[in-house]
């Protein structure tokens, strides 16, 4: 052997070993790097929204509370007002303060995310389950409307319904929408279900006596958690996009502010012709990074239940 | 071979015909436990351009007559489900008396369009960028550029127009900021229209591209990476067979099953955000259809324009479940 | 004796883990000649699938081929190019897989398998007489040809492996464990079958396996591996009559009989950290017969003609038992 094939030989070497250092880090694979920043993008709009209350004046949501049309600090808008300390983001076209509108605004779309996958997430697991272990009439109907839900766009319904009813809670919002994020978990845990019947350890268990609920929560779910974790965060997606796309059609909850509404009146006022970016622009960033932290999460979850995806 | 299994085919048109029945009815349902009653809108829209009406009581009468909805609720909701057999879903209270049949006749082909032309280039581009994150002999750009892409994926079609809108549009002005077509062209197959459509309708398809090749590529580069471990992969390039034919025959072409049903279960939801991208670009099509009648509180058209996309998504649910025994012979022999 | 067809000197695959490297195949040697079988047995995780990827050049990050000679009918497969080696893949080494339950691809017909390697080496697609030929070699029915794989049999998908493999007529097939997911009867038959295949058409073949049995009616030569490292090779008549390695003793006396009941010598799995071999022999922490000789380096050396052996008590335990 020459003396570069055996350079060349010791630098692989090098390079594996250090492939393998690098595998070592994630031996914990919930500590993935995707996960925590995802987590840690939601929790700063969480903490935006909780600080935000106790640090900034949430009067200056009301129509007139600040000047019309100031742009954010350090910028100018196209009357050449420069942006002032007391409204740093600036402020919209019915004088109201744009960091106020935010914090007010922020927690409200992740409020009726999660409330509304928390409701779908909880009849998702009670149907799949019921589903794949009575079998039977039951699951055949389980599936059948889960199969008929599925492919129905929640944000129709939605539509039609606002426009029937006007003004509608954000709590009613999240009710509604639950009705339509329970058929993806029905659907995971019902098809997990009846693979695992198959699988040897849960029939190991069955054959050395355990019951039933035993198998199921003892067995299953911790198995489960992690594609249930990513179906939770799938349906809190879905949820806030639907509900999102409610309030930029207008028909959101109307007395509170919203992200999606602020984004709504931006558009109605022409602040894109009018360069008023802030007005839109900061909301829709706000949306922007809270679906990147949820997508990071379900990244990272996928890197937990599937070891394959996390070779680099 | 190529025969649908009758089971399989029975089973998709029972789904299909329950999913449309239960829309419909959900559709027709929830305005009808609303307080609202549209005759009143409709004679609230006259008096307020009349400054008032005589003998109101009377025109009410007249108004729900003509709507329909002086009858019994179950003659009402029969008449409807057989009216939306046939897409007759009565006036327009905005517009009165133009049929809401003619107002989506008008709209669904721009929406049908841009529908067609986003949806598919995103499936075919994001699958095709998922598996080269996977694929051994991709070129090393491949898989960096594309997880950096991937950042957009997820954030809803409407924030990506917006932004598109702003830049491109506004700001830069390489792109007319909204409309299908130019008001100085005319509508036909001449040259000038055809290249004023695909200018207008070059944002709209991009801001729907843009955020959902991703969820493709990223659903596509999981499979990918298992099937990546198959035995058949190994023989296959134990065989000596070319990379490039892996990767379609033996690679994509089994990854990609899955990827049809998520496409199915998925297009509900694309078509949803892309009714609002047509709202914010004022697309000559459903979304904008449908805006334009939230703010009239024409309900007749919002249950037109819903029910018509509702049918278009289980429709092309059902031509998806159709066409997959072709593409996967072992949903062909079981039948499903 | 003529030139081998195969040559394997000195050949390495490691692969990488946090604390070190796993010594999958370590320093392996051998020659296989023209028209001869060898078998190469070992118990699971000895190296035995690894060695062949190498052969192969089939080895997957975080896996490499870490050192060693590969020659192919007098060429150097180590160093060819990969669309080079691409080239000689089927045409001049086959394979006949472990577990062909997942080795043909679900969506496409048989007869396409089957053509697409034929194609792709010799530029033109088999006709259909050909492919059936092939069927017929291997004893596979006609009605095959436009069926896709989750309609055939277990046994019949081995077949179709087999016909694969010789459809272009290679110098050498690897076959993996071809057998050992079958049941027993369709075990028999398959093993009969390639038999068949292989006098036919005087191929040279590497058989892997686990059961001495098989080896015994299957194979001209064994090769012994364990813990990585091949210990022992010797034409199978010398190799059960006197096996010279402690390791194939154990083996060759594990074969059940009917006439005697035995109970079993050893215990299963390698004892040692496979990342961090014994010095001197690999077999040292369960060899029965251990001194203090074993920690030196055992080369692998001529005990008779045709049998080399990696233990330097072979002569005076020879006739011992274990």
């Amino acid at each position: 052997m020459t003396s570069t094939d055996h350079q060349a030989e010791i630098a692989a070497d090098k390079a594996a070993r250090k492939r393998a250092k690098r595998m070592k880090r994630f031996d914990n694979p919930w500590l993935n790097p995707k996960l925590i920043w995802g987590a840690g993008l939601l929790l700063a709009i969480v903490a935006l929204g909780l600080i935000g209350r106790m640090l900034w004046n949430l009067e200056l949501v009301y129509t007139g509370s600040t000047p019309l049309k100031l742009p954010p600090l350090g910028f100018e808008n196209l009357r050449k007002q420069p942006g002032v300390l007391d409204y740093p983001l600036g402020t919209d076209g019915s004088g109201r303060d744009i960091l106020a509108l935010i914090i007010m605004g922020a927690p409200n779309s992740l409020f009726v995310g999660l409330l509304a996958s928390l409701i779908g997430m909880s009849t998702g697991i009670v149907l799949g389950f019921t589903a794949g272990f009575v079998g039977g009439r039951t699951d055949d109907v389980i599936r059948v409307l889960s199969d008929v839900m599925i492919t129905i766009p929640p944000l129709l319904i939605l539509v039609v319904f606002q426009s029937a009813f006007g003004d509608v809670s954000l709590t009613m919002m999240a009710l509604l929408i639950a009705g339509f994020v329970w058929q993806s978990p029905t659907r995971l845990i019902r098809a997990q279900v009846l693979s695992m019947k198959q699988s040897g350890y849960v029939q190991m268990a069955q054959l050395s006596g355990a019951s039933t609920t035993d198998i199921m929560f003892k067995e299953m779910l911790p198995n489960l958690i992690p594609y249930l974790f990513g179906s939770f965060i799938a349906s809190v997606t879905t949820a806030i996009v639907t509900a999102v796309g409610l309030e930029v059609l207008g028909l959101g909850p109307q007395r509170i502010p919203t992200l999606g509404r602020t984004i709504y009146e931006a558009i109605n006022a022409g602040a894109l012709i009018q360069n008023l970016w802030w007005w839109w622009g900061i909301p829709t960033l706000l949306l922007a990074t809270m679906f990147i932290g949820l997508l990071l999460i379900n990244l990272g979850l996928d890197e937990v239940s599937n070891p394959r995806l996390r070779k680099a | 071979m190529g025969r649908i299994p009758r089971k399989y085919l029975i089973n998709r048109l029972i789904t299909l015909a329950l999913t449309v029945l239960i829309a419909a009815s959900m559709i027709w349902v929830i305005p009808r436990l609303s307080p609202v009653d549209p005759a009143e809108i409709a004679l609230g829209r006259m008096a307020s351009g009349a400054g008032a009406v005589a003998n109101a009581e009377e025109i009410l009468a007249q108004l729900r007559a003509q709507m329909g909805i002086d009858q019994p609720l179950i003659v009402q909701y029969f008449k409807y489900l057989k009216g939306a057999l046939v897409f007759d879903f009565g006036l327009s209270t905005a517009t009165f008396p133009t049929p809401v049949s003619a107002l989506i006749a008008q709209a669904l082909p721009w929406t049908l369009g841009l529908m067609i032309l986003s949806l598919v280039i995103t499936f075919v581009i994001g699958n095709l960028l998922g598996a080269l994150m996977v694929w051994d002999h991709s070129p090393k750009l491949a898989k960096v550029a594309i997880p950096a892409a991937m950042v957009f994926t997820s954030i809803p079609p409407i924030l990506s127009g917006l932004l598109l809108m702003w830049i491109f549009a506004a700001k830069l002005r390489w792109f007319p900021l909204t409309g299908a077509y130019g008001l100085t062209v005319d509508p036909g197959w001449n040259w000038a229209f055809v290249q004023s459509v695909l200018h207008h309708g070059f944002l709209p398809a991009m801001a729907i591209v843009i955020v959902t090749f991703g969820f493709w590529a990223l659903g596509m580069r999981g499979l990918m990476i298992t099937v990546q471990g198959e035995d058949y992969v190994k023989l296959a390039e134990a065989k000596g067979l070319k990379p490039r034919y892996i990767l379609y025959r033996y690679m994509i072409r089994n990854a990609i099953l899955p990827q049809i049903t998520a496409f199915a279960l998925k297009i509900g939801l694309l078509i949803a955000g892309q009714v609002l991208v047509e709202r914010i670009f004022a697309y000559n099509g459903m979304g904008k259809l449908l805006y334009d009648a939230i703010l009239d509180q024409d309900f007749p058209v919002i249950q037109g324009v819903s029910y018509v996309i509702i049918l278009i998504t289980a429709l092309s649910v059902f031509i998806v479940d159709l066409i997959y025994p072709f593409i996967d012979p072992r949903i062909r022999h079981e039948g499903g | 004796m003529s030139e081998p067809v195969l040559s394997v000197r000195g050949l390495k695959v490691y692969y990488a883990t946090p604390d070190g490297d796993v010594l999958a195949t370590d320093d392996i040697s051998f020659d296989l000649e023209r028209g001869e079988t060898l078998g190469l047995v070992g118990e699971s995780g000895s190296g035995k699938t690894t060695a062949t990827s190498g052969i192969l050049r089939m080895v997957s990050s975080p896996g490499r081929i870490a050192g060693g000679r590969v020659t192919l009918d007098g060429e150097d497969m180590i160093a060819l190019s990969d669309e080079e080696f691409r080239k000689r893949r089927w045409s001049k080494l086959a394979l006949i897989p472990q577990g062909a339950m997942n080795s043909l691809n679900p969506t496409m017909k048989i007869s396409a398998q089957i053509a697409d390697v034929v194609r792709t080496h010799t530029g033109a697609a088999p006709d259909r007489a050909r492919v059936l030929e092939l069927f017929q070699m291997v004893g596979l029915p006609e009605r095959i040809y436009e069926m896709y794989p989750h309609e055939l049999s277990g046994g019949m998908k081995q077949r179709v492996c087999i016909a694969m493999a010789v459809a272009l007529n290679p110098t050498v097939i690897i076959a993996d464990e071809a057998t050992s997911a079958l049941d027993v009867v369709v075990q028999r038959v398959v093993a009969q079958t390639l038999a068949k295949v292989r006098d036919a058409l005087g191929v040279s073949m590497i058989m892997i396996g686990h059961d001495m049995g098989l080896m015994a009616q299957m194979v001209d030569r064994i090769a012994v591996m364990y813990a990585g490292k091949i210990v022992e090779i010797a034409p199978v008549a010398d190799m059960f009559a006197r096996p010279g390695h402690p390791y194939s003793k154990i083996l060759i006396e594990s074969v059940p009989s009917l006439t005697e009941r035995r109970p079993m010598k050893i215990t299963e799995g390698i004892t040692h950290d496979p990342r961090n071999p014994p010095e001197g022999c690999i077999f040292q922490l369960r060899c029965p017969h251990v001194n203090d000789g074993c920690t030196k380096p055992q080369p692998m050396r001529e005990l008779r003609p045709g049998q080399t052996v990696a233990c330097h008590r072979a002569e005076e335990l020879e006739g011992a038992h274990v």
